[in-house]
């Protein structure tokens, strides 16, 4: 018996070195050079809030962080939305439902990087959607968003959204199947048209697994890298940037760990309170 | 009431179709030949379709100097492939079955700490690991690459098995260690084969997730053991001279082929696994 108990303890002790040694170590490391002297090597010098100061003034981490907001608001809405609005109509029923749940889900499957590349493409002006419309007859036709400094953090969006539809989809889908038969009768009895039965008492209904949608959506948008790298490369210029491709660049390429550490650690803290909605509800849950 | 259900389908073939077209370009340029894209467009079937672009990808597409292939970044992302997917569920199995039947003190605190690990950007944790990895002689290696591919896909494997486990009748545990058996025993001859289920599933998402991550083998694997991923946004990205688009294409569709048909020989498992892996049980 006791042999036992401490072969459970062994297996689990890698993972208890691992869990503190590479996720919080690590993370506490990082943390911890962000208050120092730190540029292109580290130097442990403390230096106090200077780097998160130098960092906000430095125009491309603006237009980074500010794009994380604006990718992250319409990502969360439009994947929220068509994923919900696609489960609703495939539960209503239809023929072929397994023909639509496969085409909506195959992006899953797909890398960050194979969805970035291919939506460069239908997106790109000389050869995509601006191209075939101009060829169509209407010469003066244009689309060029991923070209233009200040629509190219758009284009994410659309990617975005075709890649985590299916999962919102999926999601709301098995929580829609779950919703009691006899609310659909009553309410049918009662002559109370079908969106408003959606609207007032099955979504509420779904509250929770709403939330876990926006979480979900909104830790992905904040950890984002590959799709950028993959569809703009963070241009024109670095006007599609976001914070994850920041911190990659100035730790490797511009190689400045100090910089790159201050924008983790806000990275970090971003992720926590895109968690925030979820410890709501799991407290709120535990206090009933 | 008919045109509401006409409106419906139209809606559903709709989204089917945005859903659709980016894989259907993808297909359809990889089987033209350049004067063809050059004159018509990605949105045209191709006039005479034919697998040129696919060779020329497969065998001597370009990545900077080397002009060698995507194969190389296939069989570099199979060598990585391989040992992480088998080493991270098992140790994900192992875990989940300590944590869930054998109840150790602290299992909750470590699943607790272990679920917030998951959520802690790559980023935050990138710059000392290279520096740990390095200081042992594992950065830019091919087990540097597995071992780091296992530490992340801990904490999902270990919860989606926790959870499996913790689900099983503690009864079963209670018999076998009257029957005198221990620890391993019982792990290999009682719950792994009640576990064929939830090891597919774990498969599937390691295998999709490893397969398709990129900036773990872009920082850690090194030049020499760059995955598919890596070797292929250098091939689109970084060509010089006039695009070769079929090339590229074909590039793209053959790295994103090892998942899409695990995807399709596997849908119900797929679903399960990402829905495990994302709600977290």
């Amino acid at each position: 018996m006791r042999i036992s108990g401490l072969a459970a303890r062994l297996v689990l002790s890698p993972t208890v070195l691992v869990t503190v040694v590479c996720f919080y170590g690590c993370a506490v490391w990082t943390a911890y050079i962000s208050f120092t002297k730190s540029s292109f090597i580290p130097n442990y010098t403390f230096n106090g809030l200077a780097q998160y100061e130098r960092l906000f003034a430095t125009p491309r981490w603006g237009v980074a962080y500010t794009n994380m907001f604006i990718f992250g608001v319409l990502l969360v809405v439009g994947a929220l939305a068509v994923g919900l609005l696609l489960a609703i109509m495939i539960d209503r029923n239809v023929r072929g439902e397994g023909f639509f749940r496969t085409v909506m889900l195959y992006p899953l499957s797909m890398s960050f990087i194979v969805t970035g590349l291919a939506w460069q493409w239908v997106l790109s002006p000389s050869i995509g959607v601006q191209h075939f419309v101009r060829d169509l007859g209407f010469p003066n036709f244009t689309f060029d968003w991923i070209a233009q400094q200040d629509r190219a953090i758009y284009t994410l969006v659309f990617a975005g959204v075709w890649h985590q539809a299916g999962l919102i989809m999926a999601i709301m889908l098995a929580g829609l199947r779950g919703v009691d038969r006899d609310i659909w009768r009553a309410t049918k009895v009662e002559g109370i048209p079908t969106w408003r039965v959606y609207l007032g008492i099955v979504l509420p209904m779904l509250r929770p697994l709403v939330v876990t949608c926006v979480v979900l959506l909104s830790v992905a948008v904040v950890k984002s890298y590959d799709l950028v790298v993959a569809m703009t490369g963070g241009g024109p210029g670095f006007a599609s940037d976001l914070p994850g491709k920041f911190v990659v660049d100035f730790s490797f390429e511009r190689a400045n760990i100090g910089q790159a550490s201050a924008a983790a650690v806000v990275m970090l803290g971003s992720v926590f309170a895109a968690l925030a909605p979820y410890f709501y509800v799991e407290l709120r849950k535990r206090g009933q | 009431m008919k045109a509401a259900r006409i409106g419906l389908y139209a809606f559903l073939l709709g989204a089917a179709l945005f859903f659709s077209i980016p894989l259907l370009i993808v297909v359809m340029t990889s089987l033209k030949p350049m004067t063809e894209i050059r004159t018509g467009s990605i949105f045209a079937l191709p006039l005479a379709p034919n697998f040129d672009a696919w060779v020329k990808a497969w065998m001597s597409a370009c990545t900077g100097l080397a002009c060698e292939g995507i194969r190389v970044g296939f069989w570099n992302s199979f060598r990585i492939l391989v040992p992480s997917v088998a080493l991270s569920v098992m140790a994900g199995a192992l875990n989940g079955y300590a944590l869930a039947q054998w109840k150790p003190p602290g299992a909750n605190a470590l699943l607790t700490a272990l679920m917030l690990g998951a959520f802690i950007p790559y980023q935050v944790i990138l710059y000392p690991m290279v520096k740990i990895l390095s200081n042992i002689g594992l950065y830019n290696s091919l087990p540097g690459i597995i071992a780091v591919h296992i530490i992340f896909g801990l904490p999902v494997m270990t919860l989606i098995f926790r959870n499996f486990y913790a689900g099983l009748p503690d009864e079963l545990l209670k018999a076998a260690r009257v029957d005198g058996a221990g620890f391993w025993r019982i792990f290999f001859e009682i719950m792994l084969p009640l576990s064929i289920n939830i090891l597919i599933v774990a498969v599937i998402l390691q295998v999709t997730g490893i397969w398709n991550d990129y900036l773990l083998g872009l920082i850690f694997a090194g030049r020499d053991n760059a995955p598919m991923t890596v070797q292929l946004n250098l091939i689109v990205n970084t060509s010089m001279g006039e695009q070769e688009h079929n090339v590229n294409m074909a590039a793209t569709l053959l790295t994103a082929l090892p998942p899409l048909l695990v995807y399709f020989a596997s849908g119900r498992y797929f679903v399960r696994g990402i829905t495990a892996g994302a709600v977290k049980g």
